[in-house]
């Protein structure tokens, strides 16, 4: 009813995505505050077994369909406006992911009700959901109160801890048919894994991590000397993938992998949202940036607040001083 | 992805592409005089970079033979340029959006959304191209907001576009380099995370002479009341949580005080 939390929950390849967790945790917290129940919702072809990890919700929905097999927006959006239509939650969390960003206002307009996007916190205030949305790549936040009651928000990675929505528990699973309408304009078509890299920066202890304070191509060059000075690989912000300056298999973000190196020095990288999702459980992280506000020194254990040009060719030498 | 060709007889298709304004976040930006939004009157605005990949993406389809590209954006601040820069990139028409009264500021994307749908509808668009997220995503990403409005389909997060026929084939992207191929039918809405290659570079001189010939067209647009249902309490900076100690110094002292400390701690010296 109107006091209940929804979880959307993502999952593919029988893998439920470290978000839905934390939006498990976190949709605990909020049904107890709006004194309501918690409950998952699983979509899919095969959608019980990611349903039957769900434990930390007091139900889990789950709808299976041939045409939630792989995700299609449009047959995603249908069974899950069918659902939320039916059980009216006051929150539905959705994760900002890819899919995410396909369903969560789609749903709202479906709904007819507010929808807040980048969702790094959320909160009840006597009865009125807040929540803090991170804008201008994590620059300012916006705090904004929802009028009406209910709304959907669309959260960031790696914005509430994953411990809090995972439980040992046997989950409270019910299977829901799906709506008799799933008809859709789009179709999917296959899913393309990624082609084997020459190296996997999952399992370096160590990287030199680049962005677009780089500036150009050439500059590459001297970056790529810290690293062999360290020994070990360059990784890298989307934009510079983007530009084909580095194959895709460097990328670390939400499009690209998570990394937890024990170092990972980040040199020109502002610290956008999409990119602190993916190293911000490094054990140690040092950046390198010009601007001394960059978000980036947020997550950080050590900062340099220097041009790049000047500090990391000075890195390099003493690197290679004290290793000989 | 190859094939873009119509087949003899195919009525080529109008491709629009809304392209935003945003605040240049190189410059530090400023909070206003009732902490409920930005400093409008003190920020650079410059193309909305998604909407750069957008823009690349749909001349990337009008060469390969789909139909022609019109570039839409909301009168004011740098929309002169950003339109000027896009007819010199190669788009067909440039068209200036006016509002009747007050156009949405950025922070309200429904309300943009309702604009743009009633812009599209005018111009009589197949396919919307548009970048999949902006700088200023407080209430929903435009494309999906304006795929809802309109009834069209919508897929977010694509690298990549081909035309078949009277539908539209799209990569769109995961986490983990894992992607997905979806087949769209038109008209639909596309949120264009990076075109297939990188925006190419109009040439100032190119740019220059196509302001002199060039005429940009304009369009009345009613101006939308506010449908988003949020209240902003404040925008604010967010307290740097201070966990970075900021090392000073001449670049060499910050280099032997970083190694020390690698080296204290067993990392990588
Ligand atoms: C769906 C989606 C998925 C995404 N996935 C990812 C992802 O997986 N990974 C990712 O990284 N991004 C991702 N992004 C993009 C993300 O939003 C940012 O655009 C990106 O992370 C910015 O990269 P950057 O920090 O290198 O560039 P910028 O934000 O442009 O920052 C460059 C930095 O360099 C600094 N700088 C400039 N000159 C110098 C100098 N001389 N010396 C020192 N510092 C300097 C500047 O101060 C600035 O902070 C994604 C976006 C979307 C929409």
């Amino acid at each position: 009813m109107a006091a209940d939390v929804a979880v959307v929950v993502e999952h593919l390849n029988g893998t439920i995505a470290e978000v839905s967790f934390e939006m498990l945790g976190q949709g605990k917290r909020l049904a107890a505050a709006l004194g309501g129940k918690l409950r998952a919702i699983v979509l899919g072809r095969d959608a019980r077994a990611a349903a039957e990890a769900c434990g930390t919700a007091d139900a889990v929905l789950y709808v299976e369909h041939e045409a939630l097999g792989g995700f299609d927006p449009e047959a995603h959006g249908k069974a899950l406006a069918a659902l939320c239509a039916e059980s009216a939650p006051a929150v539905v969390l959705v994760g900002n992911s890819s899919k995410g960003m396909d369903l969560a206002p789609d749903l709202a307009v479906a709904l007819g009700v507010p929808v807040v996007t980048n969702v790094g916190a959320v909160a009840i205030e006597g009865g009125t959901i807040v929540a803090t949305s991170r804008l201008y790549g994590g620059k300012i936040h916006a705090e904004v109160q929802v009028a009406g009651g209910r709304a959907v928000l669309s959260v960031l990675a790696g914005a509430f801890p994953a411990e809090a929505g995972k439980s040992d528990r046997p989950a409270a699973v019910e299977g829901v048919a799906p709506p008799a309408d799933l008809a859709s304009r789009i179709a999917f078509q296959r899913l393309i894994e990624p082609e084997a890299a020459d190296v996997d920066i999952t399992k370096e202890d160590v990287l030199v991590s680049v962005g677009r304070g780089i500036q150009d191509k050439d500059n590459l060059e001297i970056v790529q000397e810290l690293a062999d000075a360290l020994g070990c690989p360059l990784s890298a912000s989307r934009p510079l993938v983007d530009l084909g300056w580095m194959p895709k298999s460097r990328q670390v973000g939400k499009s690209g992998v998570t990394v937890k190196p024990k170092l990972y020095i980040a040199i020109g990288i502002s610290g956008a949202p999409e990119h602190v999702q993916g190293m911000k459980d490094a054990a140690t992280i040092v950046a390198i940036n010009s601007d001394p506000k960059a978000p980036i020194f947020d997550v950080a254990h050590y900062g340099v607040a220097a041009d790049l040009f000047d500090v990391v060719p000075a890195l390099t030498e003493k690197v290679r001083e004290l290793k000989g | 992805m190859n094939g873009n060709e119509p087949s003899p007889g195919e009525t080529l298709m109008n491709i629009v592409v809304p392209l935003q304004q945003t605040p240049d976040l190189v410059e530090e930006l400023e909070i206003n005089a009732d902490g409920t939004d930005i400093d409008r009157d003190a920020v650079t605005l410059q193309l909305s970079e998604w909407d750069g990949q957008a823009l690349e993406e749909a001349l990337l389809l009008k060469e390969a033979g789909a139909g022609s590209v019109t570039a839409v954006t909301i009168d004011g601040g740098e929309a002169d340029a950003i339109l000027f820069t896009a007819l010199a990139k190669g788009v067909d028409r440039a068209v200036k959006l006016k509002p009747s009264g007050d156009a949405p500021t950025g922070l309200d994307h429904h309300a943009l959304a309702r604009l743009l749908a009633a812009a599209v509808a005018q111009l009589g668009a197949d396919l919307v191209l548009t970048g999949v997220q902006s700088v200023e995503d407080l209430d929903g990403q435009l494309p999906v907001l304006l795929a809802a409005m309109l009834g069209w389909p919508h897929v977010s997060v694509v690298t990549g576009t081909e035309l078949r026929g009277g539908a539209i084939a799209v990569k769109q992207e995961y986490s983990g380099g894992v992607m997905a191929e979806l087949e769209a039918r038109l008209p639909a809405v596309i949120g264009i995370q990076a075109a297939r290659q990188a925006p190419r570079y109009a040439p100032v001189s190119k740019v220059r002479q196509i302001q002199k010939t060039a005429k940009l067209e304009e369009m009345p647009v009613e101006a939308p009341s506010g449908e988003a249902g949020l209240k902003i309490r404040r925008v604010f900076k967010p307290e740097i949580a201070g966990r970075a100690e900021i090392l000073e110094g001449e670049p060499a002292e910050i280099a032997a005080k970083l190694v020390s400390l690698l080296k204290d701690r067993g990392l990588a010296i």
